[in-house]
């Protein structure tokens, strides 16, 4: 499957490949850059021994500190009931950049795509409804980011640091 | 201080036509208790619009794991679908044990099995009998919960725990099956069987029942897949896809069962697929509780699994594996899995990035009522606001697993 869908990409898709990175892995993974996602995928869904017409998941890796650019958004996707041939497309998006949303190939990615920008704050165009969907609207910030503080904006120490401060509260007491 | 405001409801922006009402969905059913809201426009009694808002039990489960170690996070897949709390355990240890490259042995993977397919009937149960009390038929839910009770006393006799069992440890058990485990789990089978077949007939015997199901809250095999359903909702609408056969994990290519499959996606599809299920998991069971073997309840791995106490006390090694499991965690090898598992709602997907570390970089579980429940509105368009409590409970809405 997996050199099928390379030699498919590398004939047709060549321009919407972005790079080639080997990870330890049990998906095969392919990069795209965030214009080449709906045609890549559309594509894909009714391609002839490929068919990778299920979306399975939808999410974000932050790799603050780790990798640039800074935003993964992670695809998988796999053919008919051949679960075993799982697929993973990934887009890198560097901080307040968008991504096309794939609300029209499948219908799945509606509420996906809205936990992404809830979670990570990043956008998706074309999506109908781009609002928060997880968390209350009056929340500040994006909590699966690396850089949210653990106790919210305000408060931005750490969990072990409230324990030392307890900790002393109670010796000097 | 946070709460959902009205711009929640694109429903409650919009200007509504004469004549049309905006209602609360609910409280109908256990997952509509204040965790999770439906709002319907109506036209008289047929349903205009619909929307569902979730976020009311975010707990953050993917930020904790980010921070926990490995065995610690076990505790937070408990919460996630409370209803089969093994299911979820299950997936989790697979998917680090995967990463961890370690084996098990035979007697582990049985166990699991056995608890993973009671705890499948467990979560049936549940879901059938409230739908029977959504459309009024009280006595069924009744029947099938005095054997419910009963897999909730062997699964407390094995763990210690009912409702949070935290089961499985990365390598083993928490602790070894007791004596006698299998004449419990035979008692079970033997209830259960008749059981379900007195529950399916008091239902599909009973002419309210049929014509509030039949046809109603029905999906298409594509507009299905598209929306991303899995597990019997899937199977309901006649695609027999099912993550134990495609993609075998544990034993479950070396038992025999079937995929039971419905037409039309219907409530009444979704309730006999389930029906049929529990029978196939029964069937499972029985082969895998004749065939158990002896042995340790873990593997030998003293660096994941935690040693023996005599161990501990007497011999320097164990001493310090103890100690740095306990205060260190797991490491677990750099790199990236996603193991998917059948859980009782479908595909329950665990994705793991790891760094390296004690804890890893990034969690994402994939769980099933996240992707089907978004189709609700869909579905419940141009019905009649009965169905729409019908349609919703046969769906099966765990709440904890809308938003982790």
């Amino acid at each position: 499957m997996k050199e099928t869908i390379q030699s498919f990409l590398k004939d047709k898709f060549s321009y919407f490949i972005s790079k080639e990175e080997e990870i330890l892995t049990n998906l095969p993974t392919f990069f795209l850059k965030p214009e080449g996602i709906v045609p890549v995928l559309s594509t894909l869904k009714t391609a002839p021994g490929i068919e990778l017409n299920y979306l399975n998941d939808l999410t974000a890796i932050d790799w603050l500190g780790k990798k640039t650019p800074r935003f993964e958004v992670c695809y998988l996707l796999r053919s008919g009931n051949k679960s075993s041939t799982r697929v993973q497309f990934r887009v890198a998006l560097e901080e307040g950049e968008e991504v096309p949303s794939i609300i029209n190939i499948f219908k799945g990615a509606n509420w996906p795509e809205r936990e992404v920008y809830d979670l990570f704050g990043i956008r998706f165009t074309g999506h109908p409804r781009m609002d928060r969907l997880i968390m209350p609207d009056n929340f500040q910030g994006h909590p699966l980011r690396k850089d949210y503080p653990l106790e919210g904006f305000g408060q931005d120490y750490l969990v072990e640091d409230l324990l030392t401060i307890h900790l002393k509260e109670d010796m000097e007491a | 201080m946070y709460e959902k405001t009205a711009e929640h409801f694109s429903l409650k922006q919009k200007k509504l036509p004469e004549g049309h009402l905006l209602v609360n969905l609910g409280p109908s059913h256990p997952s509509t208790h204040g965790i999770l809201q439906n709002v319907i426009q109506l036209d008289g009694e047929r349903v205009v619009d619909a929307e569902s808002v979730i976020g009311y039990v975010h707990r953050s489960f993917e930020k904790l794991g980010e921070r926990y170690t490995y065995n610690q996070f076990l505790v937070c897949t408990d919460r996630m679908n409370y209803v089969s709390t093994p299911l979820n355990n299950i997936g989790w240890i697979l998917a680090v044990e995967k990463m961890l490259q370690i084996e098990v042995p035979d007697k582990v993977t049985y166990v699991r099995m056995i608890v993973s397919e009671l705890s499948r009937v467990m979560d049936h149960i549940i879901c059938n009998g409230i739908l029977g009390v959504d459309l009024g038929a009280f006595s069924g839910m009744l029947h099938l919960f005095h054997h419910r009770e009963n897999i909730y006393q062997v699964l407390e006799k094995l763990t210690g725990a009912r409702l949070t069992t935290t089961f499985c440890r990365v390598g083993g058990l928490e602790k070894d099956i007791y004596p006698e485990f299998e004449k419990d789990v035979k008692t079970i089978i033997k209830g259960l069987r008749p059981a379900i077949e007195e529950f399916q007939s008091l239902l599909i015997n009973n002419r309210i029942f049929m014509d509030r199901t039949e046809g109603i809250g029905g999906i298409s095999a594509e507009n299905a897949i598209s929306y991303g359903y899995s597990g019997p909702n899937l199977r309901a609408a006649g695609v027999p896809w099912d993550t134990r056969k495609d993609d075998p994990y544990m034993f479950y290519d070396k038992v025999d069962f079937d995929i039971p499959v419905g037409e039309d996606g219907s409530v009444l599809h979704r309730t006999l697929v389930r029906m049929e299920e529990m029978r196939q998991s029964l069937r499972i069971v029985e082969q895998l509780i004749n065939g158990l073997p002896t042995g340790p309840h873990h593997a030998d791995i003293p660096h994941i699994y935690l040693p023996d106490k005599s161990k501990v006390y007497k011999n320097m090694e164990e001493l310090i594996y103890h100690f740095k499991l306990i205060m260190h965690g797991i490491k677990v090898p750099k790199g990236e899995y996603y193991m998917a598992t059948e859980a009782a709602n479908g595909e329950l997907g665990f994705y793991i990035v790891s760094e390296g570390e004690k804890s890893p970089w990034r969690v994402h579980v994939r769980r099933p009522c996240f992707w089907f429940y978004q189709s609700f509105p869909e579905l419940v368009k141009g019905s009649l606001l009965a169905d729409t409590v019908a349609t919703m409970s046969s769906m099966n809405v765990i709440a904890g697993e809308l938003d982790c």
